[in-house]
């Protein structure tokens, strides 16, 4: 009895250390194979399976759920990785550290195709390092059947009304850039006076918080368990699918605009295959069917006309034109990251 | 003194488990736990990574006031964990224990069945059961025990809860070996000198069971305080904790030098624990 114990508890242990391991395949193959980082929720089987097919080759996806996540994986060196996408601001850092290779241009020509507000941004204007793939919005998403006048202005998170059923991204750029903006000041602000007003405003608003969560607000606001939820399009775009009465608002003081980029690692032995991969992600007909399944908006401005009016004209997947200048991208913040940090740890303790 | 008698008179296979036996441990658990340490004392680069600058900064700021409060509540969590493990287990040990043999075996594999899937899987079970409109609540609601959903989920008790049931068999397993050893005979000499059923459990059970407590509290108390997969889900985000923090050291801030340090801080703590465990139960031996 005792022998047997010990036996099981060593297989509770050994299956307690697994817990976070992930697969990982084996490099030996025939074919060639194209390592493929991504966020969680960016893989259709199809466009990836259509990929392979036509090309002859392998493509093994593995997936991040943080820009953080995905530098700090990067960081530690031999990841094997090819192809990864960075958001804006962190292919900026990525690209200035060195871990990105420059892209050719001239094998990727769907660079053609890019929306007009994503042909030239601050972070790399001239596309060296990363082309814009998938882009969208952070916003409010809320149950109308209950928040029955829909929000206008991120102050609608701190409506006591709704105690105990708001939820917040938790994400620390995110949440302190909403407060700052609510304040008066950039979402990039690196004044460690603004950014101890924004942390008083936050902590003013956590007793009404259900949560801080990047993954389950949809499923959260879908259950009913949240009515108000700091959130990214297109997760909502979806969720809406399930529940109707679920809609998505964009704040006046402005808001945040995001977009995925595409980039291959600098330590990446498939180079031409990773171009290639990158040129054929941002094609048209590809770009299509990922917009029609993910419910994100395509950088490829061709997309957007093509797609059925209900996505197109869905402001959780397309903000309205007129709504683009007044939104704020985040940037890297540099050494003031110091005071996110703790700020975001200070709300995280109380 | 016994290990080297071992090593240099008996045969040769003594000999070679034991150099076996070393080099795995300093390959795989001193070699790295070197390396972590070495990463305590760099400095952190502007975007995370490590600079071989050394200081002592990192286990200054594990001293801060802010990490403090973290700590205790990771210590509370953990303590009380252990404590509720060690209560609900006792009676299922018990019944494991004096069981017959294929009883055992079946009773002890349904206690471990749910232990083969995915942990976090089963974290996101308590998510479906604890929501407004989960399970717990949609049944209580129907027997008409509430009229609105009680918000159980993202809340202390939920973190708690995830803890107990995640933890749980570590508990059982050492305390039903504890139990197995005390013979049965004992409780009825107990019952035959009219020791009452507490009197019996008290003077006669729990102490004997004391190994099998300390064993099963270490497997507990120590995975539940650097727990961070069920603080996180079942937790909302909203409290953290030392699992939480660590993880957001190295994830987020990449701050590794930092979360280095609070790991060699978490390790310190248990040791210190463990010590002071030593300690009082040496002192109480005698008696």
């Amino acid at each position: 009895m005792m022998r047997l114990c010990a036996v099981l508890l060593t297989l509770l242990v050994a299956g307690g250390c697994s817990e976070s391991s992930t697969s990982s395949e084996s490099h030996s193959s025939q074919r060639p194979t194209l390592y493929y980082f991504t966020w969680s929720d960016y893989v259709d089987a199809a466009v990836v399976a259509e990929f392979e097919a036509t090309r002859g080759v392998r493509v093994v996806v593995d997936t991040f759920s943080s820009n953080e996540e995905l530098l700090a994986k990067v960081q530690t060196g031999m990841t094997g990785y090819d192809v990864v996408v960075p958001s804006d601001f962190m292919a900026g850092i990525m690209g200035r550290l060195g871990l990105l290779a420059e892209l050719d241009l001239e094998k990727i020509p769907h660079v053609q195709d890019l929306e007009s507000h994503l042909q030239q941004l601050a972070f790399d204007p001239t596309h060296r390092f990363a082309i814009p793939y998938l882009w969208g919005t952070a916003g409010i998403g809320y149950n109308a059947d209950v928040v029955t006048e829909p929000p206008t202005s991120w102050e609608a998170l701190w409506d006591p009304q709704f105690s105990g059923r708001i939820s917040m991204l938790n994400d620390e750029r995110e949440v302190f850039g909403l407060a700052l903006q609510t304040l008066g000041y950039s979402l990039n602000s690196v004044d460690p006076q603004a950014i101890q007003e924004a942390k008083q405003k936050l902590m003013a608003q956590k007793p009404l918080i259900k949560a801080y969560t990047s993954e389950q607000f949809d499923q959260l606001l879908v259950a009913g368990e949240v009515v108000l939820a700091h959130a990214w399009g297109g997760p909502i775009a979806r969720a809406m699918r399930e529940h109707p009465s679920i809609r998505y608002a964009l704040p006046q003081e402005g808001g945040m605009i995001w977009t995925d980029c595409l980039a291959v690692l600098a330590s990446s032995r498939q180079q031409e295959l990773a171009m290639d991969f990158i040129n054929y992600l941002l094609d048209e007909e590809v770009a299509l069917l990922t917009s029609q399944r993910l419910l994100f908006a395509s950088a490829n401005r061709h997309v957007r006309d093509r797609l059925p009016a209900d996505i197109r004209n869905n402001i959780a997947v397309y903000p309205p034109n007129e709504m683009l200048p007044r939104m704020e991208w985040l940037e890297d913040v540099q050494e003031a990251i110091r005071y996110y940090d703790r700020a975001w740890t200070e709300l995280k303790v109380q | 003194m016994l290990i080297n008698r071992l090593a240099t008179s008996s045969a040769f296979p003594v000999k070679l488990s034991l150099v076996s036996a070393s080099l795995f441990l300093g390959l795989f658990f001193f070699l790295p736990l070197v390396l972590v340490f070495g990463v305590s004392l760099a400095s952190r680069g502007m975007y995370g990574g490590i600079t071989w600058i050394a200081t002592w900064e990192n286990y200054q700021r594990v001293l801060d006031p802010l990490v403090g409060v973290i700590f205790f509540r990771s210590l509370l969590f953990a303590g009380l964990t252990t404590v509720v493990c060690a209560v609900v287990a006792f009676p299922l040990a018990y019944c494991l224990a004096r069981a017959s043999r294929p009883w055992q075996l079946i009773l002890l594999t349904l206690v471990m069945i749910p232990f083969w899937t995915n942990f976090l899987v089963r974290t996101y079970a308590w998510v479906l059961i604890l929501r407004a409109d989960g399970i717990l609540n949609t049944l209580l609601i129907r027997l008409g025990f509430l009229e609105e959903p009680l918000p159980l989920l993202f809340t202390d008790v939920s973190v708690f809860v995830g803890l107990v049931y995640g933890y749980l068999p570590f508990m059982v397993l050492p305390l039903v070996v504890a139990i197995e050893r005390i013979s049965p005979q004992l409780e009825d000499a107990a019952f035959d000198l009219y020791a009452s059923m507490g009197a019996m459990f008290r003077h006669v059970l729990l102490p004997l069971s004391t190994p099998g407590f300390l064993a099963g509290g270490v497997l507990v108390f120590i995975p539940s305080l650097g727990a961070f997969i069920t603080p996180y889900l079942l937790g909302g985000g909203q409290k953290m904790m030392l699992g939480t923090l660590i993880q957001q050291e190295f994830l987020v801030a990449r701050d590794w030098p930092f979360g280095s340090a609070l790991s060699f801080g978490l390790m310190g703590t248990v040791l210190l624990l463990w010590f002071l465990l030593g300690r009082t139960s040496v002192g109480k031996d005698p008696s």
